[in-house]
């Protein structure tokens, strides 16, 4: 019931904010104190353009986690309509210069997977605990494929 | 679960019955008929534990879920009136970096009040400010000068003198003479819920025509 009804709410979500991950999980205390780790943040992508102080999630090339900050600044470009933006963390005390790939000094709109809107806290910590520790992980799936095969539905 | 001994218990009737089927009489079978009838197809099914406490868990989250929908679109009532003053004080200095791109570093002095923003539902008020300016080159330039967390409405009055968090560098050598604004943006961040942002534009501030 409530493994079903949760898949039908992420696909809905999906749809409905045009992102192909529309809830990321906060990992890491460089937005603190607003976002902890174990909240979770509702994305959105537009095609507006980026504007600093939005809180952004981007992939850096070569690192798989997405990261969440917000842009410090904007640079667009008359001619082609492209966007330079430089991110940071609320708590951290540079700009993400350091965290971007070699060479790379600024994000791009294509880079940003999409803006932060809604937020819950605490949700996030079962995913968390899922990955940190994945023998919960196996033992969460196998005491659900006990009950799939055992239940008598 | 209950639903299975149930199922062990009827089959144990079934052999039971069918038992005494060929050992009593025939007129006795309505009898057992009705009696089986009243302990297989009608016997009252109670729901096992791991059924309801996941009838039960269910509906919990879904209640703490309306809960923290109905907490943000409580924060749509507010109606805000924030305002806010930046004076410049000083151009500390401005320079042309090694690069080309120029470089000013300002004193600024905050004053606003943004007790209005505040409502039960949040957690706390990420404000800041940039310069907004035009380029040959570049359409729109925003550098974010200056940003603080305001965590509770008491600290949110508040007149601050500040030189810039942030460097102030452009993308070229653009700043001599420059007109730019300055905006005050806040991002209400909700104990659950929506976030809201928005902004003031103060406009009308200068750069020298040189370096100093």
């Amino acid at each position: 019931m409530i493994v079903s009804s949760a898949l039908i709410i992420w696909k809905g979500l999906m749809c409905i904010t045009g992102s192909e991950s529309p809830v990321v999980v906060v990992l890491s205390e460089s937005m603190e104190p607003g976002f902890q780790r174990g909240d979770i943040l509702f994305l959105q992508m537009s095609k507006d353009p980026i504007r600093t102080g939005e809180i952004v999630v981007f992939n850096i090339q070569g690192r798989d986690i997405p990261i969440v900050h917000r842009v410090i600044e904007v640079h667009e470009q008359r001619q082609s309509g492209e966007v330079r933006i430089l991110t940071k963390g609320d708590n951290n005390d540079v700009d993400d210069r350091m965290l971007y790939a070699q060479g790379q000094f600024w994000l791009k709109q294509e880079h940003i997977m999409g803006r932060a809107v809604g937020f819950l806290p605490y949700v996030g910590w079962a995913t968390i605990i899922m990955t940190e520790k994945p023998i919960i992980k196996y033992i969460l799936i196998g005491a659900l494929g006990l009950l799939v095969i055992t239940s008598k539905d | 679960m209950a639903r299975d001994s149930g199922i062990w218990q009827n089959s144990f009737i079934f052999i039971s019955v069918d038992f005494n089927f060929s050992l009593r009489p025939k007129i006795k079978r309505q009898q057992l008929q009705q009696r089986q009838g009243t302990k297989t197809g009608k016997k009252k099914k109670m729901h096992s534990f791991g059924y309801r406490a996941n009838a039960l868990l269910t509906f919990a989250v879904t209640i703490l879920a309306l809960m923290c929908a109905i907490a943000s679109l409580s924060d749509n009532l507010n109606t805000p009136s924030p305002s806010a003053q930046i004076e410049i004080l000083n151009i500390n200095w401005f320079q042309k970096q090694p690069h080309g791109n120029d470089e000013v570093s300002l004193t600024l002095n905050i004053t606003a009040d943004l007790q209005s923003l505040f409502t039960w539902n949040t957690k706390q008020l990420f404000i800041f400010v940039a310069a907004e300016y035009e380029t040959p080159k570049n359409a729109l330039n925003q550098v974010s000068l200056w940003d603080a967390i305001i965590p509770a409405k008491e600290f949110a009055k508040f007149s601050i003198h500040t030189s810039n968090k942030y460097r102030f560098i452009d993308q070229g050598h653009n700043l001599r003479g420059k007109e730019f604004n300055l905006t005050l943006h806040w991002h209400v961040m909700p104990k659950t819920g929506k976030m809201f942002a928005n902004k003031i534009v103060m406009s009308g501030y200068h750069l020298p025509e040189d370096y100093r």
